[in-house]
This record gives C-alpha cells, structure tokens and sequence, in this order.
C-alpha cells in the first residue's frame, strides 16, 4: 500500500493535550512533513504545555521554548545560527493564534519584510487557549470568549492575517485544516523548497474552547473547509490557487456544532452568511486575476 | 456586604468599586480571571468602563497611560511575563506621573516555563518609580486597590498591587465589599490639574536637556517621600471609613521582643502561626509584614530595629549576584543609622515550593552565629 502521508512519527504519544485537540494533530503532520532535521521554536501557547513538562518533551526534534511575541525573532535567530554553521536545518516557528496576530506580529513582520529562511506555521484554534478561552484577534465575528462574553459577544471580524502575510511578498503563503491532511502536508513540504519567510496557517478546532463534543473534530474541521469560512489556498510568489473549489456548507450548519455561538440569532447568522459568501467570491476573484484557475 | 471571592476576583471587584473608567490588559495565567471578570462587569453593565482588549501588555501600560494622560482613572492587570513586557511603559507611567493602578500577580520568570509564585517580576521593576503593595489576603487586595488610586493620585505616582500566584490569586476567602456610597466619598472622581485637553495646549513628555531633567527625577523622589505619609494617613482614614486601618509595615507581635522576623506575601500568614507558637514557648519574637516595598519604609524599619538584637528576613525572589531583595534593601536602611545587629537573610520557596511553618521555624533556627550574606533554604 502507497501511504499518502509520511510513515516516520516524530511526535510521541506523551503528549499533554487535551482530547480531540486539533493543535497536537497539527504538529504530528507537521513534522512528518519536515522529517528530523529541524529545530522548532515554540512561544508560549498550548503547545508551550503539550509537549510536556520538564524533564520530558513528545517532540523528537530539539524544541525552543521562547517568549510568548517572539516566534519569529528567535526562529530568525535560530536560522541565522544555522546558515553560519553551513547547516540546511529548516526552521520552525511553531506559534498559536495569539502568538501570531495579536502579540508576536510585530516579529513576523519583521522577519518576513528581511526574508528570513523560517517556516513559520500559526496553528489557529481562534483565541486564547493557554490561559482559558480569551479573544485574539483571531476569533471569528460572534464568537463567545471569556473576554467577550456572550452578551457582548466578539464584534469584530477575524483578522485577515494570511492576506497581511501576502501583503509582505514573502515567496509562499498558505492556508490548511487538520482534516485535510495530505494537503497540508504538501503544502509545508512545498514551503521547504522556497528561501525566505514562508507562512502557513492552519485551522485547529479547540473542543474545550469552541464547546463541542472532541470526537467532532475532524467533521468540524472539514466543514469549516466545506462552508467555505476557512478555505484552503496557497499564495506562490503572488499567484493565488483554492486547493479546494467546492463551497456546499453553510454558516448554520457549521456553527450550529458548536457552544460558542449558541447565542447568536438568525439575522446575524444571516448577515455572517453574506460575508463569508462575499469573501470566498473575493478569493475567487484573486485566482481569476492571476489566470490559474485549472485544478 | 461579604462575598466569597478569590485573590484575582478580590482585585477586579476593587477596580470596579473605585471606578475605573478604562480597562486595558492582557490575559496572563495566574492573572486571567482578574480581566475575565472585568469583561463580564462592563457586558452586564455593572461597571461603566471601557475595557480594551490590547493585543499585548506592552499595549496595554501604553493604553493606561493615554487614557490616564486624558484624565481618566486607568487600571490593568498582568504577571510575570506580561509584566516585563510593559517595563519600557512602566517607566513611561511613572516619569509622566500618571496614577495608573495595577494588578501583579506574583509569578516566577521563565524560562523554564512556570506559573507559580515568587517576587522577581515585580521586584524587577523596583526602579521604575511605581508604589508597590504586597498583598496577605483579598480583603488587602481589594482595600488596597481602593487605597492605591487615592494615595497615586494624591502624589501623582502609579501604583501595583501584588498578590501571590495561586496561593493568593486563586483561592477564596470572604472579602467585605464596602457599600458604594462610601467608597465614592472616600475616593471621590479623578481630576487631574493637567491633562490631554484641547482648551489648554500643553505638550507632555517633550525633549528635556540636562538643564531640567535631573529635577524631574528630584521631584519624582520628592513624590514617593510623600507617598509614605499619605500611604499611613489614606490607610488609617481608610480604617476609620471602613474598619481595616493599614500601614507601610504590619508589626505582629512585635511588642517585647529580641527577634523580629521580616516576611511579605500570603506567607507572612504562615509566619504569623509560626510566631504564635514560639510565643506561646516563651520567646521572643515577632513578624514585621512588608506591606510597602516602595517606597521603602526606612524609618519604620530602622524604629523595628532599635529594639531587637537580631533580624531574619525570607525572600521570596534573588537578585542574581547578591542576595534576598528585601534583605539588602532592609540592611541598607539600617546602615547609617550604625545599628549593629546581626541580620540573615534566607532565600525560600522560589517558583513557587510551599513555605510551610516547618520551615519557617527551620530558618529561625538556623539564624544563629555569623550570619552569612545569602542562606539558600531547603535546596536539594
Ligand atoms: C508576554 C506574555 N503575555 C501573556 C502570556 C500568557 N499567555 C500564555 S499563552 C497565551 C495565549 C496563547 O494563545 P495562542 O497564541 O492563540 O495559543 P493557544 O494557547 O491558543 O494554543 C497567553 C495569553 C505570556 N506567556 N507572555
Ligand atoms: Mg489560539
């Protein structure tokens, strides 16, 4: 039998997460997709927690423990260090939402307008997991947070980062979901190929944030793919391609699933409707502009 | 009325009750609830604020101190970590004299990565010019966020409040929530003489040549001079009011002794059933609870001194190349005053390992003989 996915696991089963944790199946394709040699950088997030406390580590790569803004600064640094050595280690910078859009974007931004040579993965479970359910800048329109309680649920929309990302030129710029692993897995091993800052952002769904039942993740997952929220596509050196063209879910059926949007109402359902149909005609729209709409 | 709250709610009900108008943090483990809270005061309309949900602590000092430059009362919240990330704006919240109040939720440095108690965040910003108040228990933590906006915005200094990780944040005491009425008459609206405000054009924080920074920082010293009376003078209105009096030090059983032992934080509780013990033995020792760290109480400390003839103090925290924080700025106190007697200073309990009375008792103990700069308890 051909495996689509790598064999080699370079996650062990130790791991401190919580069940149906989308962030810990994230890493496990990661790293199958980047093989051994390779130096992660982690700032304070969930994955600061699930590798496992000291002495132990589920990780079977050296792992850097860093300050929760500093993702990519340290990962720079990491690289700078291998290229003087000679070395052809791929660096990671393994961060969270939070650690991504809200705190450590000052260095992301940076390292991505220097072109520094990391692999930079944001797994986004959409808040503040670490410290219990806090909004970041990640968390979509509606949503319930312990910050934003449902009375005054989040009233701002999600913070278009991969777009922030394109904006910077950087060479490769995408988009994944845990339940589309094979995807995601060639999307990293693609990113390994190009110099410079590379940008992945892969959607990981938090049972114990989002309020849904853990055996639910991957169809949470999938439908957030399907529903057309989080669709999956990769920016090459500015040319936008959707890695999966069709959009047959929609909003309700999607947040219907899940306790953190219990609260809200049909109109604003409706009006989240429209907008997730009005950015996905936009993306579209993008492909069209480069002409690379062959599958 | 009395209700039974944690630490960290102890702190979010006192930015409630003293009226905070802007809210900027930044959640932190084991600080999280204290702003969880607040979000759920101002949702429910039971506090009128704005709370801003920054993206960063950094942010957040920098928000409080804009909302405070616009004559706002501002308060945050943030430990450890969060902490040192406002440093650049901590300085920035003092030297402008803006009475920001904050929470700090004592919790060690990483790495490694830790959420449990010791002093060195807070005690690394000792000299940023922020009062700092460490807290027993949640009454304290609630009386003093109330006190603390009244004595900062006398003086014009900001102040931080800190209570222990877990051993304090996190566990629930009953803590008296004093009627409105009178919280608002003994801490009446902020009103500052100066403040971002288009009928006057003045320009803050400008470039200062050498010719007049060196007074600006004279003047801020002048400021904490006067924080230790108005610290002893908010805290015994604040008895009056209220029925709690409060002070730069606690003196526990410090009538008729030759010991005094020196402690700040949730142990000093454990201290004070350490000392009723051994008072009950027959000796002769009492506690001295910092609750003032700066400004530092001098007098205070050099008036405990003159009546015992030896000093034992804990520390929570390290400077890295010396010795116990509280230690060196206590012996440094008494220098001048060629007070001769012998102090020791122990370290215990970083990263959060119990205290416990056992302990406690080992150190008295052990104080004895030539004491040594820097005794390291319970090391394995
Ligand atoms: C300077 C600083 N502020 C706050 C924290 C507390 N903190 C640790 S992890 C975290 C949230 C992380 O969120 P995210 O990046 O989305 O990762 P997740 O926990 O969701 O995996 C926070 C606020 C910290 N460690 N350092
Ligand atoms: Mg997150």
């Amino acid at each position: 039998m051909k495996l689509t996915i790598p064999g080699e696991e370079l996650m062990g089963h130790g791991n401190l997460s919580c069940q149906g944790c989308g962030g810990s199946l994230a890493m496990r394709y990661a790293l199958k997709a980047l093989g051994r040699d390779t130096i992660a950088v982690i700032p304070a997030c969930c994955w600061s927690i699930i590798d496992g406390p000291f002495p132990y580590s589920c990780l079977k790569i050296p792992v850097f423990h860093t300050a929760f803004e500093t993702a990519a600064s340290a990962a720079s640094g990491v690289s700078a260090a291998m290229k003087i050595k000679g070395k052809k280690t791929t660096v990671l910078a393994w961060a969270g939402d939070g650690g991504t859009f809200d705190i450590g974007i000052q260095a992301l931004s940076g390292a991505a307008e220097r072109g520094d040579n990391i692999i930079y993965i944001c797994y986004d479970n959409e808040a503040y997991m670490n410290t219990g359910i806090q909004r970041s800048s990640a968390t979509p329109y509606g949503a319930w947070t312990t910050t934003t309680p449902a009375k005054k649920f989040k009233s701002a929309p999600k913070k278009n980062m991969v777009e922030i990302m394109v904006a910077h030129k950087i060479p490769y710029t995408a988009t994944a979901c845990i339940a589309y692993p094979e995807d995601f897995i060639k999307k990293i091993k693609k990113a390994k190929g190009f110099q410079g800052t590379k940008y992945i952002q892969v959607l990981a769904p938090c049972p114990t944030g989002w309020r849904y039942d853990p055996a639910k993740t991957i169809e949470l997952s999938k439908m957030a793919v399907e529903s057309g929220i989080y669709p999956l596509y990769e920016v090459e050196n500015g040319i936008y391609k959707i890695s999966r063209k069709a959009k047959n879910k929609t909003v309700k059926e999607y947040i219907k699933m899940q306790g953190r949007f219990s609260h809200l109402t049909g109109e604003v359902i409706d009006e989240m409707q429209k907008n997730v149909d009005k950015e996905w005609e936009l993306l579209i729209r993008k492909e069209e502009f480069y002409g690379h709409t062959k599958e | 009325m009395k209700k039974v709250v944690t630490g960290n709610y102890a702190a979010s009900y006192g930015a409630k009750v003293s009226r905070a108008e802007v809210v900027a943090a930044y959640p932190i483990t084991p600080q999280t609830q204290i702003v969880e809270k607040i979000a759920s005061f101002v949702a429910n309309n039971e506090m009128d604020a704005e709370y801003i949900k920054v993206e960063s602590e950094h942010s957040a000092m920098a928000a409080c101190v804009g909302a405070s430059a616009a004559g706002c009362r501002a308060y945050t919240a943030t430990s450890a970590q969060g902490l040192a990330l406002m440093h650049e704006m901590l300085h920035w919240a003092a030297n402008a004299r803006l009475p920001v109040v904050m929470a700090n939720v004592n919790r060690a440095m990483g790495p490694p990565w830790t959420v449990w108690t010791d002093q060195n965040d807070s005690l690394s910003q000792r000299d940023t010019g922020w009062l700092q108040f460490y807290c027993e228990n949640s009454q304290e933590v609630f009386d003093t966020t109330i006190q603390a906006y009244k004595i900062c915005e006398k003086i014009g200094l900001p102040g931080m409040l800190v209570l222990d990780a877990f051993i304090l944040s996190h566990t629930s005491e009953p803590v008296e929530i004093y009627d409105q009425d009178r919280i608002d008459k003994f801490l009446p609206k902020y009103n500052p003489r100066y403040k971002l405000e288009p009928s006057e054009t003045h320009a803050f924080g400008g470039l200062t040549t050498p010719e007049w920074y060196y007074e600006l920082r004279y003047k801020i010293q002048s400021a904490m001079d006067e924080g230790l009376k108005e610290i002893e003078s908010v805290g015994k209105d604040f008895g009056k009011m209220f029925g709690r009096k409060y002070g730069l030090i606690e003196k526990y059983r410090c009538d008729d002794i030759d010991t005094l032992l020196v402690m700040s934080g949730s142990t000093a509780s454990t201290g004070k059933e350490v000392i009723d013990r051994l008072r009950d033995n027959g000796e002769r020792i009492g506690l001295a609870r910092m609750r003032v760290f700066r400004p530092f109480p001098k007098q205070e400390m050099r008036k405990l001194a003159e009546d015992v003839n030896k000093i034992i103090v804990i520390d929570r925290n390290i400077s890295f190349g010396n010795e116990g924080i509280f230690f060196s700025e206590l012996k440094s106190a008494l220098y001048n005053e060629n007070t001769d007697i012998p102090v020791y200073g122990f370290i215990a309990g970083l990263g959060g390992r119990d205290i416990t009375m056992k302990d406690i008792e080992g150190m008295i103990k052990k104080a004895d003989g030539k004491p040594k700069d820097i005794i390291w308890w319970g090391l394995k």
